[in-house]
């Protein structure tokens, strides 16, 4: 039984994991506006789906702004609530 | 201190210019009555919808910032009901925060526009 452990020729290049941080800590940014759809487009991913906090690095409380933000949007149609190749 | 809101409502695009201006006015009448004072108003527009609402892809848009009491939301939003040139609408309670965000904003579009005239 061949031993599992995969031994490859060079090691696989492991993303180094840069610090994320939250953009609007960082910039100062007290109110995120529903309004502005090109803003918000930037924490939605193609299929116009908010994007995880993982990805993003935000914080906790930034995250559930941008969320109600993006859903007020997607009410008044600045914002598809489904889409593809939305960028 | 009175809260400050906001409300963004989708007028019907068939509607022509002076009837959206009727409805708006009709808006603002219930407003002024109930005793709110109207900080700002802004109208968008024709604008094109991310999705049809009632078979319809463009839509005027209109928002309305104003500062009373919260009582005046309930009657403004059965209003807002009831008239059915309204496709649709959303009311905002604004915070500290989003008020501030709102006067930096005019006070730089009305920089802005003293630029472009100046030059």
């Amino acid at each position: 039984m061949a031993s599992n452990e995969v031994r490859y020729l060079n090691p696989p290049a492991v993303e180094v994991n840069k610090k994320k941080y939250c953009r609007f800590k960082k910039i100062g940014i007290k109110y995120i506006d529903y309004k502005d759809a090109t803003f918000l487009t930037k924490f939605v991913n193609e299929q116009g789906k908010v994007l995880p906090r993982r990805l993003t690095g935000t914080s906790l409380k930034f995250q559930r702004k941008v969320s109600t933000a993006v859903k007020r949007a997607r009410h008044l149609a600045l914002m598809p609530y489904v889409t593809d190749l939305l960028k | 201190m009175p809260k400050h809101y906001e409300t963004v409502i989708i007028m019907n695009p068939v509607l022509s210019q002076e009837q959206v201006t009727e409805t708006v006015d009709k808006f603002r009448r219930i407003l002024t009555e109930n005793g709110t004072e109207i900080v700002h108003e802004n109208n968008w527009g024709l604008r094109k919808l991310a999705y049809p609402i009632q078979k319809k892809n463009t839509g005027f848009y209109y928002l309305t910032e104003f500062k009373g009491d919260g009582s005046v939301v309930a009657k403004l939003e059965l209003e807002y009901k009831r008239d059915e040139r309204i496709m649709r609408f959303l009311t905002v309670a604004l915070d500290k925060h989003a008020v501030a965000y709102n006067e930096k904003k005019r006070k730089n579009a009305a920089q802005k526009k003293q630029e472009e005239s100046a030059n």
